[in-house]
């Protein structure tokens, strides 16, 4: 009988089509996943921040110079916080970008493929070595060395953690570097030779000017890790709120602050409890700016070829 | 002889330019060797603190307050645990992801809006996932701070290297497989099945053990979400002897992971606690560099015997 049997095979064929239709949703959904993380990431970070910024206005939040949310006395000046940040990243970065672009130059530009071919596998290994051992080798080796430079140095410090971010960020730096210059095409590198200039020349006036964006977004990157790494300062720059931009004072971030008070055990919903996230969401955002100056730095220097 | 002095003046010039060329090499060697002396200093450090206090009762020992006797069993058996649900939610995830993005997304503006936002992601520090966790697992779904919220967190935060490692491998296959596949009839799920992912599979395993390897030593948000620093207990064990010989308990028990019990033992001032957790920092290093080693050399094969 021809005709059941074609509409049994429309059936078999129907059936197929909502199978792939159904497996195109689940992927889907599966790739929704992380649109929903960032969802879910602001939804509670600015949920808790509403209701602790209704007991503590905004303008105290921004200008108080003393940060004292644990105490009797409760100051809530986030500025305190900031500055650890600020200096701990401003020294981490110090070093992570200069030695991360050298790196990157060198590697792109002169190093011979069997050198290359061993230092970017160990570069990755030495991004992949967990920040809690960062912390402490920060505190048990670098800040006794540092002393033995600087006698006065106190035990807790935001140099040797801000060092020791910085070397624990150059493979993030350098790899993404690397990785936009030797998307240059070679005519440009051969285009420069043939004009006379030396591999530094070409380096410097050609190939990282012409990898500009990439890098850049390189070291946006690296300012956020630095922003936002926290288990090498909880560990080696202190737990104590202190407004310095000296690195060689202790002082918490705002990530060790957030590591203190959830290491205590403050009751859901208290004040003390939704500081960490009114801190959480001033780091969302520093973040945030980072991200999209980046944005807006690869746009403008973006070479296309 | 204007010609030879012109000629000599060059050769000067072009000998200065070249000078310029070696001194950015060494630079450029001096700068890696600063990281290399940094990652063997640190190795170094640490085997030298830590190897003495490693022997078998380290292994099987529970956190205690005399230092000679502590271990790091409820930490390891922890972080495996933790481990277990974050490649349980975080493989099918990820890879489900990154097939959608290569093969079925079509180019609108969603699509555009998911890849933007896994690039964001990546950049977003790891605590904040602890904040996310903490609001959402913890509070409002009320897992409570168990190994459940725990590896939840760490599989969002991983969820990115996943997808991204998954994206590369699936883009280097080239399309004439796919269009062969087609040709003889196979639906697109049947060409994603039996030809993408295991052509790619290689590949999205080099992703999934780097992630892991990064979760494993992921400590803030897991401090974060409340875990204890110091627990003497096991969950309870995830096989039982009697039928259904599966127990889910274990998903809401406390716990402690290998970095907290770390962490817990630097901030204590005795040297002996020190050294415990110099033991422990070692036992985490190793375990990373075989993973991240083991992902680096599975990419290097596939890169030498892959010819399409």
């Amino acid at each position: 009988m021809p005709l059941t049997a074609s509409s049994k095979r429309l059936a078999q064929r129907r059936a197929r089509i909502l199978k792939e239709r159904a497996i195109e949703a689940v992927l889907f959904l599966a790739a929704l996943v992380s649109v929903f993380t960032t969802v879910g990431i602001v939804y509670i970070l600015v949920k808790e921040s509403v209701v602790f910024f209704q007991q503590v206005s905004i303008v105290r939040f921004l200008t108080d110079t003393q940060w004292t949310p644990l105490f009797d006395d409760q100051h809530f000046g986030i500025i305190v916080l900031l500055s650890g940040t600020l200096t701990s990243s401003a020294v981490a970065l110090a070093i992570a970008i200069p030695l991360g672009t050298i790196i990157a130059i060198y590697l792109s530009e002169f190093a011979p493929f069997k050198v290359r071919e061993i230092a970017k596998p160990f570069l990755e290994l030495l991004g992949g070595v967990p920040t809690i051992v960062y912390g402490f080798f920060a505190l048990l080796f670098v800040t006794p060395i540092l002393q033995w430079f600087y006698p006065e140095l106190p035990g807790f410090n935001l140099l040797a953690a801000g060092i020791v971010m910085g070397i624990m960020i150059i493979p993030y730096v350098s790899s993404i570097s690397e990785d936009a210059m030797r998307a240059v095409p070679m005519s440009l590198r051969e285009g420069s030779y043939a004009l006379g200039a030396t591999r530094f020349q070409t380096a410097v006036k050609v190939v990282v000017p012409a990898a500009f964006s990439g890098i850049a977004s390189a070291y946006i990157l690296g300012i956020s890790r630095a922003v936002g790494e926290t288990m090498i300062l909880a560990v080696s720059a202190g737990m104590q709120p202190n407004l310095t931009f000296n690195p060689l004072e202790p002082a918490a971030t705002i990530t060790a602050f957030i590591v203190q008070v959830a290491l205590g055990d403050l009751p859901h919903g208290s004040v003390g409890y939704q500081t960490i996230f009114a801190a959480g969401l001033t780091l969302m955002l520093f973040t945030l700016v980072c991200n999209i100056a980046g944005h807006v730095l690869r746009k403008r220097f973006r070479e296309a070829y | 002889m204007a010609y030879a002095r012109d000629l000599t003046a060059i050769r000067k010039l072009i000998a200065s330019h070249k000078r310029w060329d070696l001194v950015f090499a060494v630079t450029g060697v001096l700068a890696l060797m600063i990281g290399v002396l940094t990652f063997t200093a640190l190795f170094v450090d640490m085997a030298i603190d830590g190897v003495p206090r490693l022997s078998w009762d380290f292994f099987t020992n529970f956190p205690s307050r005399r230092a000679g006797q502590a271990g790091i069993l409820s930490a390891w058996v922890g972080s495996c645990l933790v481990m277990l649900v974050t490649a349980f939610f975080a493989v099918p995830l990820g890879v489900g992801a990154g097939l959608y993005l290569e093969e079925y997304a079509p180019k609108n503006w969603v699509t555009d809006i998911i890849e933007i936002n896994i690039t964001n992601l990546a950049g977003v520090p790891s605590i904040v996932y602890g904040l996310l966790a903490l609001g959402l697992f913890v509070y409002q779904f009320g897992f409570g701070q168990s190994i459940l919220s725990a590896g939840l967190t760490l599989a969002l935060l991983i969820l990115p290297v996943v997808i991204v490692a998954t994206r590369e491998a699936i883009r280097s296959i080239p399309i004439g497989i796919r269009e062969g596949a087609y040709a003889l009839g196979a639906t697109q799920w049947q060409v994603c099945k039996d030809h993408i992912v295991p052509y790619s599979a290689a590949g999205i395993l080099t992703g999934i053990i780097i992630g892991m390897a990064r979760a494993i030593g992921e400590t803030a948000p897991i401090i974060t979400i409340g875990a204890l620093t110091f627990i003497a207990f096991l969950p309870p064990s995830p096989v039982t002897s009697e039928p259904p010989f599966l127990n889910f308990e274990w998903l809401t028990s406390p716990f402690t992971v290998m970095p907290i019990q770390m962490f817990n033992w630097t901030s204590r001032p005795e040297a002996a606690f020190l050294q415990n957790a110099a033991a422990a920092g070692f036992v985490l290093v190793l375990m990373t560099l075989a993973m991240n080693g083991f992902a680096i050399w599975l990419r290097y094969r596939l890169r030498k015997n892959i010819k399409w």
